[in-house]
């Protein structure tokens, strides 16, 4: 079982609890969390699919799912962002 | 191989320094090769027929009289780019923007495609495909396009992000919220509230090389296609898509980009040379003229944004609200959500709420540009606190500095700020000398902040070192800035040789793995981790080799200024071996050497600007020159100075052209009135003073060498911060950019009629 964590949604994305809502779930890298947030809430697929980054204690990660969460961490999902 | 990408503070002897580009003088020799530069045996002139309305059912497309004209190789419309796109509404998105299907949704979209054997047949062939439209009502105006009245240019559209989920269509892709706090407690907190309403126009990135390519396919289902592009890996993943292609068979090279912005990262044409030339089984080459390029590639939206804040009378801000709607043009965007995560991104606003409506209307589908998005909303919110610090009696200096963000800050998007940099920003701009500088009569100074947020991404890097010591460096970002000078230098610092010893490349898309878009300020960020780590992997090669030549064990050589050196007992007269030694006996001790790395880079560090501008008006004409400019950002740390600042500089005349002069002018029929260079008018040199630039290097701390984005956030600023000045000059406070004469003077006689 993994770390129990919590993880706090930009409120642009809307899981049960309503937009800006903050879960928890078990997981110790982004990958877990992405995996028990699909797991846990169905619908979270379709925001993923919009594009989802992970802020880990205010440094924005976008793709690399391999980043380890520290324990108590401050972890905020925002929508993922493209340039010019 | 796992590597740390956390900064370390070290002392540099090549990174920080300033070297000529490597491309340079096969640039100003006019040697280099762009877009329109390849050539291919038995090559055709690819072109394309645009639809003259702005919303159009195609009936019907007759194209037997142009086969029928000798010289005519392929003619395709939408029958020829089946949909393939297998669900993905994106995807789908893009396939109808680069051929319409059906349906024309704006001045200018493709409706048929020719290739011929010169450009008069192609041309003559243009006239004789016969298009039945029936026009249908249109919409160009961000507001209009909301209301209930407008026509729906989509019924497959439902507004997105509202409750209850609406039951009809609109043009209203969907409703974006940011912020945090109680703001209507915060604004019972105020003692003074200001509310004001802005508009922007529609700005092209204004690139002077038309997008341009060179396509073909093989009956064998393999391709190469030849293209001026940010990102060349990208655009093979969606060519090979859109029609059909494996991936590994479509060869994609990028040609030198005369500038992209953000408007190199789609594709418009080069799905459509890749089916003429299928179709023809030759090669086709097409070239946009300047007025596709304004009417059907991707501009930045046009705005209108509602701004409501308050403040106590110290200067404290305790509530802000943005209301912004972005039009996105013919399809779906995300336009306005980037807003409502930058509008307020500078400062430190208890309570605050971005709301965003992301609206579609019939021009031309926009594409990023420079930091999208951002620079509206900071036109908006900057030329507010201008105005909210001249109630409260502050400097705007101060009033920044009293509310700005600072590590620990809550971001408006949610998370908590890392170190930023906005703050040193505002205190060098405070302390520059720029701002003692004695202002003429007319003349009035403003100054604005911006903020952009950096990306990283995939990235795969090659290293590789000759038997004479010289190095070549094989990279897939494409150079849009000088970051091969950046990248050799890298690898320069990290083997401990000279720049010159280094010759940076970038690679086609057979030749490394992929390596995503140069956009989102993230190519000195990305392929500079990615340097690091290669060079670093090649030192480790480096060090094995000289073990083997001196019978030592690996674990006591060490790598230090360019050689390797026997370490530990025993070895202590042994003398260092060069990187070039080494080299010379690679072919015996183990076959050439190399470095590689393949890495998703992560955890960009956002970018923060302060701008001053001094800019005098004609109050006759309400023409504004500036007189001076200084931009000052946090660049993490400045790989080459040179290239740095020019992308300050780039960034601040983009945004001042957009200030002053630059726009989209759509007619009451739908169609762009003014897609060249002579009606819309982007600054020349003898337009501007120098931009002065001051870098400021507040470390990335996800980055070995500390380095942030820069290529984005200067044009956040600047239209606010020539809005500020146009103020401070002329009393008027302008609400609606570009700021050009017509409007300054309008301005100006209202408010003198006003009395």
């Amino acid at each position: 079982m993994h770390r129990k964590m919590r993880v706090s949604l930009s409120s642009t994305f809307e899981l049960a609890g309503g937009p800006g809502c903050t879960v928890e779930v078990h997981a110790e890298t982004i990958q877990q969390m992405m995996a028990s947030l699909v797991d846990r809430y169905p619908d979270f697929q379709r925001l993923l699919d919009r594009g989802v980054a992970v802020s880990i204690d205010g440094q924005v990660f976008r793709d690399d799912w391999t980043q380890p969460i520290p324990p108590q961490a401050e972890v905020f999902l925002i929508p993922r962002i493209e340039g010019g | 191989m796992g590597h740390d990408q956390k900064y370390v503070d070290k002392e540099y002897k090549v990174v920080g320094t300033r070297f000529n580009r490597p491309d340079g003088v096969e640039k100003v020799t006019g040697k280099a090769r762009y877009g329109a530069d390849a050539s291919a045996p038995g090559q055709l002139v690819g072109r394309i027929l645009r639809s003259p309305h702005p919303h159009a059912q195609i009936v019907k497309i007759n194209t037997k009289k142009a086969e029928k004209l000798p010289g005519v190789k392929s003619i395709v419309t939408c029958d020829d780019m089946p949909d393939l796109t297998g669900g993905d509404q994106g995807l789908a998105d893009i396939l109808e923007n680069c051929m319409a299907r059906g349906r024309a949704l704006y001045d200018g979209h493709a409706v048929a495609a020719v290739a011929a054997v010169d450009e008069q047949t192609a041309a003559k062939a243009l006239k004789l495909i016969e298009v039945k439209y029936k026009k249908l009502p249109h919409v160009t105006d961000v507001d209009e396009a909301m209301s209930e009245s407008a026509p729906v240019i989509h019924d497959r559209v439902f507004t997105r992000g509202v409750e209850p989920a609406p039951t009809k269509p609109s043009n209203v892709a969907a409703r974006t919220q940011m912020g945090h706090g109680d703001v209507d407690a915060g604004f019972a907190e105020a003692d003074i509230i200001i509310e004001k309403s802005y508009k922007t126009e529609q700005t092209h990135q204004g690139y002077i090389e038309p997008h341009a390519c060179l396509a073909s396919v093989n009956p064998d289902g393999s391709a190469d296609l030849w293209v001026t592009t940010q990102g060349h890996f990208v655009f093979r993943n969606v060519c090979a898509s859109l029609l059909g292609l494996d991936i590994a068979k479509l060869k994609v090279t990028s040609s030198e980009i005369g500038g992209g912005f953000g408007g190199k990262t789609h594709v418009w044409i080069e799905p459509v040379a890749l089916a003429l030339s299928r179709k023809a089984n030759r090669p086709v080459k097409m070239v946009m003229a300047r007025d596709e390029v304004f009417r059907a590639t991707g501009p930045t939206s046009s705005t209108s944004i509602d701004i409501k804040m308050g403040a106590k009378k110290d200067g404290t801000i305790t509530a802000a609200v943005a209301d912004m709607r972005y039009q996105g043009g013919a399809f779906p965007g995300n336009w306005a959500m980037l807003a409502c995560m930058t509008a307020f991104a500078c400062y430190d606003i208890k309570n605050n709420k971005a709301i965003g409506w992301d609206v579609i209307v019939n021009r031309p589908k926009v594409a990023a540009y420079r930091a999208p998005s951002a620079p509206m909303a900071a036109f908006a919110v900057e030329s507010t606190i201008d105005e909210l610090a001249k109630m409260v009696g502050v400097s705007a200096i101060d009033m920044r500095l009293k509310n700005v963000a600072r590590e620990g800050t809550p971001a408006p998007y949610g998370p908590t700020y890392g170190p930023i940099g906005i703050e040193h920003t505002l205190q060098a701009v405070k302390d520059h000398p720029h701002m003692r500088a004695k202002l003429k009569k007319n003349q009035g100074r403003g100054v604005a902040c911006g903020f952009w947020f950096n990306i990283g991404g995939q990235t795969c890097t090659d290293l590789n070192i000759s038997v004479d010591g010289t190095v070549n460096l094989t990279l897939g970002t494409v150079d849009v800035g000088g970051s091969r000078s950046s990248m050799a230098m890298i690898a320069a610092e990290e083997l401990g040789i000279s720049y010159d010893q280094v010759r940076a490349n970038i690679a086609d898309s057979s030749s490394l793995g992929h390596n995503d878009m140069t956009e989102g300020s993230r190519g000195t960020f990305s392929s500079g981790m990615a340097t690091i780590y290669a060079a670093r992997e090649a030192i480790g090669v480096l060090k094995e080799r000289a073990a083997k030549m001196w019978g030592v064990p690996v674990d006591d050589v060490i790598w230090e200024n360019g050689q390797a050196i026997a370490t530990g007992e025993g070895h202590g007269n042994l003398p260092p071996l060069s990187l070039k030694e080494i080299a010379a006996k690679s072919g015996r001790t183990g076959g050439p050497i190399a470095g590689h790395n393949e890495v998703t880079a992560d955890g960009a560090g956002m970018g923060f600007a302060s701008h001053i501008c001094d800019v005098e008006v004609d109050p006759e004409t309400g023409r504004s020159t500036i007189v001076r400019y200084t931009v000052v950002q946090d660049a993490g740390k400045a790989i080459n100075p040179d290239y740095v600042e020019g992308q300050f500089q780039g960034g601040a005349t983009q945004g001042i052209g957009w200030a002053l002069n630059e726009e989209y002018i759509y007619g009451t029929d739908g169609r762009l009135q003014n897609p060249g260079f002579l009606d819309y008018r982007i600054p020349v040199c003898s337009d501007l003073p120098f931009i002065d630039t001051q870098i400021l290097e507040v470390p990335n701390p996800l980055h070995p060498y500390g380095v942030r984005g820069v290529g984005e956030t200067s044009i956040v600023p600047p239209l606010a911060a020539v809005g500020n000045a146009i103020a401070n000059a002329t009393g008027v406070r302008m609400t609606h950019a570009p700021m050009s004469p017509p409007r300054v003077l309008a301005a100006i006689d209202a408010q003198e009629n006003a009395g």
